[in-house]
């Protein structure tokens, strides 16, 4: 039986990969991942400077779900190159893939070209945190056009494999992922958090969120997730990053029989701690045996009618 | 699930100069050594330990250290909420332990008072040693007195107990120990402080325990703001209780932190 999951040439050991901003401050902190069963790892977005983000409390759970306005904290892309070096020192078996951000267009492409030094085998365009509206508008990934126009930018300065994370919170997300596959984008991360969202204190009378407002995870989003993941396979042909409330073993066999080829994994920590990712992938296992499949790309896409073929999009 | 619980100050202890104790009517039902994320709402969330608890209340010692800490000091009074997530991470072991040496320094002494009331309730032999800059600093005397413990300590001014660090009191005191006890050592207080004790306690071969700090968000082990190099453990979640045998294996031990950025910080 085959678990491995080659993406975008890439070779994954098995499909569960830590989603960008969980445990990923640090190289060992990301490897300590990769120890405990997950297949490969994204990096925590970083920008140009160095970022605080805002002050806590920045993440909650909730029942169902996360909450969280961690606000891009970061050391900055300049002072990070250590960080990777040490994951590759530790882990040096497991793909990771480096999560970008920024204000602007410009401050991505500069962070991607930074990024495309490092040791990393792919890029994630975070075009999509809720995060920090405030301070840099709207996340990039609202905007088809806009995603167009970024992820085109960014494919001039690097040849590693690009993917693109986009936002649940639009009506066409099967558009955006349109937009981003003819701009150069080799795949396709859905979703990040919704939102944003609010939580209040009674007794303090006060959002809890020092933000006020924060982007939702976990359970809680996972029928929307599925549904963007659906419609992407359907929009595009590039293989999907399939992100958004996988917990446990029968969320990521939806994710992928929704398209995903790869799973992003992150609120699945809050309720199985590290041992999420085997759990995952023994449920997996254990599924294909059941059902006689072989190779698990033959679970990408299964719940799309028989005769739909994505080669003819 | 966590959303913080709020409780009203039910009192306020002046402990030291710059140390207050908060003191909360409920029983929060930590072990021995975890923390909470206090919540001062409109400025920030913090790590803070537990110090006297009871299944009635418990007690929160809050040096004004930090802008959080200092906005509490100046903010909080009786009768004033504050919120509270956790208790959070690994505790203190100390079950098969007959006799605990318990090395506090500066505002690390509170979870040394945890460590030693539980202890002293299964009727476990405990020495604390306490370690402060001057006499005003010293903590907890009167509560370390009504657990009857054996209680020495050392200032950096010499206005009370040796004049020196408190590892010169633990180096003097395991020189006279019943080795044919089951000894441990339990530490917290300034890293360079419990590099030293988990070092003593390596040449004499006796079991240690410390209690790590580092800059915190989640506090329960997703975000990935503590860990250390270069095991990637998570203060949080897989801290702050570790053995100190295992802390020294981390090459940033004692040496640098990183702050809320996530850069280094020597």
């Amino acid at each position: 039986m085959n678990l491995n999951v080659n993406f975008c040439g890439i070779q994954f050991p098995n499909p569960t990969v830590l989603a960008s901003g969980y445990l990923g401050v640090t190289g060992a902190s990301l490897a300590n991942c990769t120890s405990k069963g997950a297949g490969g790892v994204t990096s925590k977005t970083l920008l140009m400077k160095e970022r605080t983000g805002h002050a806590n409390p920045t993440i909650l759970t909730f029942p169902g779900g996360v909450i969280n306005a961690v606000g891009l904290s970061g050391e900055g892309i300049g002072n990070a190159k250590h960080e990777f070096e040490k994951y590759r020192e530790l882990a040096p078996e497991n793909p990771i893939i480096g999560s970008v951000g920024g204000h602007d267009i410009d401050e991505i492409v500069e962070v991607a070209q930074i990024m495309d030094e490092y040791p990393v085998d792919m890029l994630e365009l975070n075009f999509s945190c809720p995060n920090v509206e405030g301070e840099m508008g709207k996340p990039i990934a609202c905007d088809p056009l806009i995603t167009a126009q970024a992820t085109k930018a960014v494919r001039q300065v690097t040849k590693k494999p690009i993917t693109v994370k986009l936002s649940p919170n639009v009506p066409d997300i099967g558009l955006v992922a349109k937009h981003a596959e003819a701009n150069g984008a080799d795949a396709i991360t859905a979703v990040n958090t919704m939102g944003p969202g609010m939580v209040i204190d009674i007794q303090m009378r006060r959002p809890i969120l020092t933000n006020k407002v924060g982007g939702v995870s976990g359970h809680a989003i996972k029928p929307i997730a599925v549904r963007c993941v659906w419609d992407i396979y359907r929009s595009v042909k590039i293989p999907i990053i399939a992100t958004g409330g996988v917990i446990n073993g029968r969320d990521a066999l939806e994710m992928m029989m929704a398209g995903g080829s790869l799973l992003g994994i992150g609120s699945a920590i809050v309720y199985h701690d590290l041992k999420c990712f085997d759990m995952i992938t023994d449920k997996i296992r254990a599924f294909m045996e059941e059902e006689g499949l072989n190779d698990i790309s033959e679970l990408v896409g299964l719940a799309h009618e028989e005769g739909f073929d994505r080669d003819k999009l | 699930m966590s959303l913080p619980l709020v409780f009203k100050v039910d009192s306020i202890r002046q402990d030291s100069p710059n140390l207050k104790t908060y003191v909360f009517k409920h029983n929060i039902r930590a072990k021995s050594g975890q923390f909470l994320m206090v919540w001062l709402p409109g400025h920030d969330e913090v790590p803070m330990s537990i110090g006297w608890q009871t299944k009635e209340e418990f007690h929160v010692g809050i040096a004004d250290a930090g802008d959080c800490t200092h906005a509490i000091h100046e903010n909080i009074k009786v009768g004033d909420k504050l919120g509270f997530r956790g208790p959070y991470g690994t505790s203190f072991d100390y079950k098969d332990v007959d006799h605990l040496i318990c090395v506090g320094g500066g505002y690390g002494t509170p979870p040394m008072l945890n460590l030693a009331q539980r202890a002293t309730e299964l009727g476990k032999k405990v020495t604390v040693i306490q370690g402060a800059r001057s006499a005003d600093y010293l903590l907890y005397e009167d509560l370390f007195n009504q657990l009857g413990v054996e209680l020495l300590v050392s200032t950096d001014d010499g206005s009370k107990g040796h004049h020196g660090y408190n590892t010169d009191v633990l180096e003097e005191h395991l020189s006279k120990i019943d080795r044919s006890e089951n000894v441990c050592i339990y530490t917290c207080g300034p890293e360079v402080m419990m590099v030293k004790v988990a070092q003593i306690a390596e040449k004499n071969e006796l079991k240690c325990q410390v209690s790590l700090e580092r800059y915190m968000k989640c506090g329960f082990g997703i975000c990935g703001q503590c860990c250390m190099d270069d095991s990637g453990i998570r203060i949080c979640k897989d801290g702050p209780i570790i053995s100190g045998e295992y802390a020294l294996e981390h090459p940033e031990f004692g040496k640098y932190t990183r702050g809320q950025s996530g850069k280094v910080e020597k």
